[in-house]
């Protein structure tokens, strides 16, 4: 059960600017985004990096406003907000249920062992739990990932490059988990990966040199794209379309 | 409140749930339990527990349960995990300086390791502790509610209740006084979390470890006698270094829960 909000959206930014060293990576969004899975797409340097580090709030906007949760004291906030970072960086003598423990520690959290049984159990790595983290493959070190992100149960999920080192079928289980965390979170996952967003999103939010340049159902991005795009989905044929990209087979 | 108790044979039928009991005993049975105590024990086992254990323990058996005896976060709500290394290595070098000191190694005319090298021990473990290069969950803490300067001065107290008695052992074993490497070492330590409220930890750190290289070991070595900056005259400049760190840390505390710190 979910109590009602005094907010409209999770998230709500105006005329958003963040830079990332001398560069100005996100450069004037606007957006709203609420409950459900949103996904964050656009080509590399895009500035999505850099949005969803600003919306963890480990990077400060340059100028615009900012809105998270209706506006909150700065650590209740980040209580509820969980983060993976594109380069999930984690130690390596630590088993996993001390890595996610300590993670939940670091927010602050109460009864953290059985927090932390619940997120590991929910990316399936109950029975890895007490290796350590140097023992496991790639997929596996991603959904510790996970693990460490939703342990808090957050209000605001932000993912960055999620996907990057699951296989087929731990893509097809993350998707479900992403559906079933979406429908009482505001979830935003960045991806290069059209088909994730195909498949796993509510919402599109598409970015360009810093700008935002779509936001809406992956349909509507569908209907954007004709047969003379770049792609080999409705998808990814409406995304070419919106980012103008000619198709020249065999150009990068 | 009534005298007239059930029988365990209607009991037993009511337990199981069996939907041919006359309602006006159902009813009957239903309001006696609500008010006796003793037949609701006779009641159990109660079926329904029975019936989700029974699924239960097969599963039981399988899943790993929760280990209670190690909670490794409660360590390292003080140590960064990232900083074991170091703080091992700081000891080393420490134990390293002694030694030599012993055997009777000098730069010049008796000047002591131990006082060259006390400014320089804890930025590397700050520096570890905080450091984008040094601790590979560095962004992931970052975004934490925790992050932030009690963080940070948690995990410095950390580094100098290490390097701090190694350093007063040491200073024992070779006769060197509180006073001339206490202070030195304690403004680099808040210098480097200072200027890295500015520049980002790492780079502080950097920028301090050359500075004590220019000003304090070069002199020594090219004259062969202690640096002034070691000289116990100098300690009063020392004592205002330190002020000056903290009361920069005081202003920019905030910086600590962002990314800019950990460059």
């Amino acid at each position: 059960m979910t109590a009602p909000t005094t907010y409209a959206w999770e998230i709500e930014a105006r005329d958003l600017r963040v830079r990332a060293g001398r560069r100005m990576a996100v450069d004037g969004v606007t957006l709203t985004m609420g409950r459900g899975v949103h996904g964050l797409l656009g080509p590399n340097g895009a500035g999505k990096t850099t949005l969803i580090r600003a919306l963890a709030t480990v990077l400060k906007p340059a100028t615009g406003e900012l809105s998270l949760l209706g506006g909150m004291d700065f650590r209740e906030l980040r209580r509820r907000i969980g983060y993976l970072p594109q380069e999930f960086g984690h130690h390596r003598r630590f088993t996993v249920r001390e890595f996610v423990a300590y993670v939940a520690w670091l927010k602050e959290m109460r009864d953290i062992p059985a927090a932390v049984q619940r997120a590991v159990e929910r990316v399936g790595l109950a029975d890895r739990a007490d290796d350590r983290m140097k023992t496991l493959s790639g997929g596996m070190i991603r959904r510790v990932g996970i693990a460490q992100a939703i342990v808090n149960d957050p209000e605001i999920l932000l993912l960055d490059e999620p996907t990057a080192g699951l296989d087929p079928a731990q893509r097809l289980r993350f998707r479900e988990l992403l559906a079933e965390i979406g429908t009482d979170t505001c979830v935003v996952v960045s991806t290069h990966l059209v088909e994730d967003v195909a498949a796993a999103c509510t919402d599109v939010v598409l970015l360009s040199q810093g700008k935002l340049v779509f936001q809406g159902t992956p349909e509507q991005l569908a209907a954007k794209g004709t047969a003379g795009h770049a792609g080999d989905s409705p998808i990814e044929r409406g995304y070419s379309a919106l980012l103008g990209l000619p198709h020249r087979p065999g150009t990068w | 409140m009534t005298a007239h108790h059930p029988s365990e044979q209607l009991l037993h039928r009511y337990s199981r749930g069996d939907d041919d009991i006359p309602a006006d005993q159902l009813w009957g049975v239903e309001s006696h339990l609500e008010s006796c105590a003793p037949c609701r024990g006779r009641l159990a086992p109660d079926p329904t527990a029975q019936a989700v254990w029974t699924n239960l323990e097969p599963l039981l058996d399988r899943t790993p349960q929760m280990s209670r005896a190690r909670a490794r976060w409660r360590v390292h709500g003080w140590v960064s995990p990232a900083a074991g290394p170091w703080l091992a290595m700081i000891l080393l070098v420490t134990a390293a300086a002694v030694a030599l000191d012993r055997v009777g190694f000098v730069v010049g005319e008796r000047v002591s390791l131990v006082v060259l090298i006390a400014p320089a021990l804890p930025v590397l473990g700050v520096a570890a502790s905080w450091g984008r290069s040094l601790d590979p969950a560095h962004e992931v803490t970052a975004a934490t509610p925790r992050a932030g300067l009690p963080l940070v001065l948690r995990r410095t107290v950390a580094v100098l209740a290490v390097v701090v008695p190694g350093l007063a052992a040491a200073g024992v074993l070779t006769g060197v006084g509180f006073v001339r490497w206490l202070l030195p070492c304690l403004a680099f330590t808040v210098g480097t979390l200072a200027l890295g409220t500015l520049i980002g930890v790492t780079r502080a750190a950097v920028v301090l470890i050359a500075a004590w290289a220019l000003v304090i070991v070069a002199p020594t070595i090219a004259f062969s006698r202690m640096a002034v900056a070691l000289d116990p005259a100098a300690a009063p400049v020392w004592a205002g270094l330190l002020v000056a760190g903290l009361a920069v840390l005081a202003a920019r505390r905030m910086a600590f829960a962002r990314l800019e710190v950990n460059r």
